[in-house]
């Protein structure tokens, strides 16, 4: 009981930049909480009514005071202004290599789907080294998924994705927590971050029993690594085929979503991140939230030359197959 | 024939119960904000009492969130929020200005009993079973999920509302309408010009709050599509308006305990106030600026990277003029002749709990800072700070400095010091270890957490049970001395403003005659000494 920490793992990439600005503004306060507190001090001995301090030229008024003490503060808040900004962009930018994850949050569970098809629960494994983004959303109430050693932590939505990244550097178990509270169980809403070599990772992928090192996992593993959104190797097919059973024959999204443009729908080949014309003359860049949009509330965005005839899937699909589906249509791109 | 003072003018109940003298009605309000603190309080130890532990023993998770959630809302909503303007303001406002009551008598009395009626129904839906939103009632959480009484519970938060802003209102005319002859803006004390920003701010963001907790009570009760996207809402629209009036109202809370501190400091220090048209400015700044930092509330909920930058700026601002203050109170004493009597002790207690807490507002407007804090116990550590070591400081010092006024007797020095040590031992006691907690990443609304975090929550709660007992402290020897303090005499601290010209306790109608002013404000250099205590 009596070790604990006073710090927490630094174990990202953003870790130590976090930490510095910390270091940083606690230097700051610390200088002018002591200042106030020494000021105070003294000045309630010094000037003690019992005293016979000097008290000639007593003031209640210097315009140059104030102005120094308006201007000091207010650089410095500039500074750490800039220095928090700078830092919260390089933590909103993602990396072109990033490799998607996705994670479902529900009361009061986390559900994690890796891009190969391997799922998990309340538990994430990850590769030391890569950059991983979390693709997030929830099925319920609002929930957060926060990783202390990572320094990470982002609002998990309903009806709405929100993204986030981090990339580990160093290989052990992390605590993750449900950081907005989510009722009931919301204290129980905790697992487990496992940051594992590229080589154990790929065996764990091709798991359920792990995988003796270099075997085929190792080359599916670096298959992965170098995948991202840019290179033109096809992602692992698992999580894309789970999307194209889906749209293919379970839901037969095909029959009208024709891939010639011919069906009652629009094809969907090559749209994901490019613009698409609406009636009514507005665009609309084609990402994740507008497809899940677009699948839950048809009727809310038309494309232009359709008719709002599609109906809901409210209530028929699970937002992982709805992930699924999204990872499929993305796929139509690239195999453009 | 001695002459009446506004408590022996009347015994009766009704007398009471329908009195249009502001002081009355602020000693009523006295009480029922005391016994919302002790029941905020009551469910802060109980979770202190439950943290002990890594495992949940004292209480399970449902009781647990309901406790923290009737901490949150008593303690925002029926103690600070009122505190000082319903009880402080206004007992001595149309004391200050030389009046004979708030402007709006029967108003005043009106706002006491809407505030009456919105308690009882937070009280009822406490009683029926509680209310586990947490005192920020998330949507769609809310509005949607919890099955507990959300809407008897906002309900009762939008009757309250309706209380302040009737009582921003009286305040704001009065300063305007009955100031005495002589007294102009800049020779009003501070504490004036505080209430003044803080009634702005109640009559400018009380009413969003009301339509927020309602548009809630809509969705819940009629499944009118605002928040929950299942019904076609947005989540963090309910995030926008709550924050909207929710931070502001941080100000509502701490602008009258600012206004308090710039009266004892001069009286003690026995100098006039060092930069008062900075300290008034800087008061009206932080009133403005403080509706357009809601946002930074909002860093990891989804909201724009864009969004984030403009507020963390405007956060970043609105610290400047709270630093002002405790720079030209600090000042203040330079030079002086200082007595360190016990609403001296709170209001420097004060001075260096709100420094903490401003500097640690400051890490939390650094965007890329905030990420890692956000919703942690360093949250939790900081705006105790602000509230608990910066209002409930003041509040106390207000309390003890103005007792003679309002009770014509003195409390005993002795006890009012130890218990003001208590306070400022037992308060860091509680709070520091929680930013460490929060640092190390310990989630707010936890009653389990991993057993690394059990000696820092170990300290915290030990911290409490010393907090608890030093606000019991003066509870009990306040009431004694209503019949065994010393008597007081009209101005027992030889400081100046007009509440001090009239006896103590006032009569029912404040001053003999309308008093003509011809000084300015904290004209200390005259009165050199405290007076004869």
């Amino acid at each position: 009981m009596w070790n604990f920490p006073l710090f927490p793992d630094q174990a990202s990439t953003f870790a130590g930049s976090v930490d510095a600005l910390f270091a940083f503004t606690l230097m700051i306060s610390a200088f002018f909480a002591l200042l106030i507190a020494l000021l105070i001090i003294i000045f309630a001995v010094k000037y003690h009514h019992q005293s016979n301090a000097d008290r000639r030229g007593a003031t209640d008024s210097h315009l140059l005071l104030e102005l120094t003490w308006t201007a000091i503060p207010l650089g410095i808040v500039m500074v750490l202004f800039v220095w928090g900004a700078q830092l919260f962009y390089r933590m909103k930018v993602i990396p072109p290599n990033a490799m998607e994850i996705f994670v479902v949050g529900k009361q009061w569970m986390w559900k994690i789907q890796h891009p190969e098809g391997q799922r998990e629960i309340n538990t994430l494994h990850v590769p030391v080294g890569q950059p991983i983004l979390l693709t997030m959303i929830s099925e319920d109430v609002i929930h957060d998924f926060a990783v202390p050693a990572f320094r990470i932590k982002e609002d998990v939505l309903p009806g709405r994705y929100t993204k986030q990244w981090f990339e580990a550097t160093k290989i052990g178990e992390y605590h993750l927590f449900c950081n907005q509270y989510c009722g009931t169980l919301h204290a129980q809403m905790i697992g487990k971050i496992i940051v594992m070599t590229p080589t154990d990772y790929a065996a764990w992928l091709a798991g359920p029993q792990p995988v003796s090192a270099g075997g085929t996992a190792a080359v599916v593993a670096k298959a992965i690594v170098s995948a991202g959104g840019t290179a033109p190797a096809t992602p692992n097919p698992t999580l894309v085929a789970a999307g194209s059973k889906l749209f293919n024959s379970e839901f037969n999204c095909i029959s009208c979503h024709k891939s010639d443009g011919t069906g009652q729908g629009p094809s969907l080949q090559g749209i994901f991140g490019h613009k698409v014309k609406l009636e009514g003359g507005m665009t609309v860049i084609a990402d994740e939230g507008y497809i899940h949009e677009s699948i839950l509330q048809p009727a809310a965005k038309i494309v232009k030359g359709y008719k709002p005839v599609m109906p809901t899937y409210q209530g028929q699909l699970e937002e992982e197959e709805i992930m699924q589906l999204i990872t499929y249509i993305e796929s139509l791109k690239r195999s453009k | 024939m001695k002459e009446l003072n506004y408590i022996t003018n009347g015994y009766s109940v009704k007398s009471w119960l329908l009195t249009k003298d502001h002081k009355r009605i602020a000693l009523m309000y006295l009480l029922a904000i005391t016994f919302f603190f002790f029941i905020g309080g009551m469910a802060a130890l109980i979770m202190r009492l439950e943290l002990l532990t890594p495992q949940a023993d004292v209480v399970q998770a449902e009781t647990y969130n309901k406790l923290f959630t009737l901490h949150g809302v008593t303690m925002v909503f029926f103690f600070l929020i009122p505190g000082i303007p319903a009880v402080l303001g206004n007992f001595l406002l149309p004391l200050m200005l030389g009046a004979r009551d708030l402007a709006f008598p029967r108003l005043n009395l009106t706002s006491f009993y809407i505030y009456v009626l919105g308690a009882s129904f937070t009280l009822a839906a406490a009683v029926l079973g509680g209310v586990d939103t947490g005192w920020t009632f998330y949507t769609p959480y809310s509005s949607t999920y919890s099955n507990t009484h959300v809407i008897t519970m906002a309900v009762g938060i939008l009757i309250t509302g309706f209380s302040s802003i009737l009582t921003g209102l009286n305040f704001i005319v009065t300063t305007h309408k009955m100031r005495a002859p002589g007294l102009t803006w800049f020779r009003l004390p501070l504490f004036v010009w505080a209430m003044y920003a803080t009634s702005l701010i109640i009559l400018l963001g009380t009413p969003v709050i009301s339509v927020t907790l309602a548009l809630v009570a809509l969705e819940r009760g009629f499944h009118m599509g605002i928040f929950d996207p299942a019904l076609g809402g947005d989540p963090l629209l309910f995030q926008h308006l709550f924050w909207f009036y929710s931070h502001p109202a941080v100000y509502i809370m701490v602008l009258p305990a600012m206004g308090v501190i710039s009266e004892i400091i001069p009286c003690f220090s026995r100098k006039r106030i060092f930069g008062y048209p900075f300290i008034a400015f800087s008061s009206m700044a932080i009133a403005v600026l403080g509706f357009f930092v809601w946002g930074h509330h909002m860093f990891i909920s989804g909201q724009s990277i864009y969004a984030g930058l403009v507020f963390s700026l405007l956060s970043f601002l609105v610290a400047i003029p709270s630093a002002v203050k405790v720079f030209n109170w600090t000042a203040t004493m330079y030079k002086g002749r200082i007595y360190l009597r016990t609403p001296m002790l709170y209001a420097l207690g004060f001075i260096g709990l709100f420094t903490i807490g401003g500097l640690t507002g400051i890490m939390l407007a650094a965007l890329g800072l905030d990420v890692h804090v956000h919703d942690t116990y360093f949250i939790v550590a900081h705006f105790h700070y602000i509230m608990v070591g910066g209002t409930i400081m003041a509040y106390l010092g207000g309390i003890h400095f103005w007792w003679p006024k309002i009770s014509g007797r003195l409390y005993p020095e002795f006890w009012g010091k130890l218990s003001a040590m208590i306070v400022f031992i037992g308060f860091n006691l509680t709070f520091f270890p929680q930013f460490i907690l929060g640092y190390l990443g310990m989630p707010r609304r936890y009653h389990v957490y991993p057993p690394e975090f059990q000696v820092l929550n170990v300290l915290s709660s030990a911290g409490a049970s010393i907090l608890g007992m030093g606000y019991l402290l003066p509870l009990i020897y306040l009431i004694w001395s209503l019949r065994y303090g010393e008597k007081a005499g009209d101005n027992p601290w030889n400081a100046t403003g007009l509440e001090w010209k009239t006896p103590s306790p006032p009569p029912t109608f404040n001053f003999e005659e309308t008093p003509v002013v011809t000084e300015e404000a904290y004209a200390y250099a005259s009165r050199p000494e405290l007076g004869h205590v």
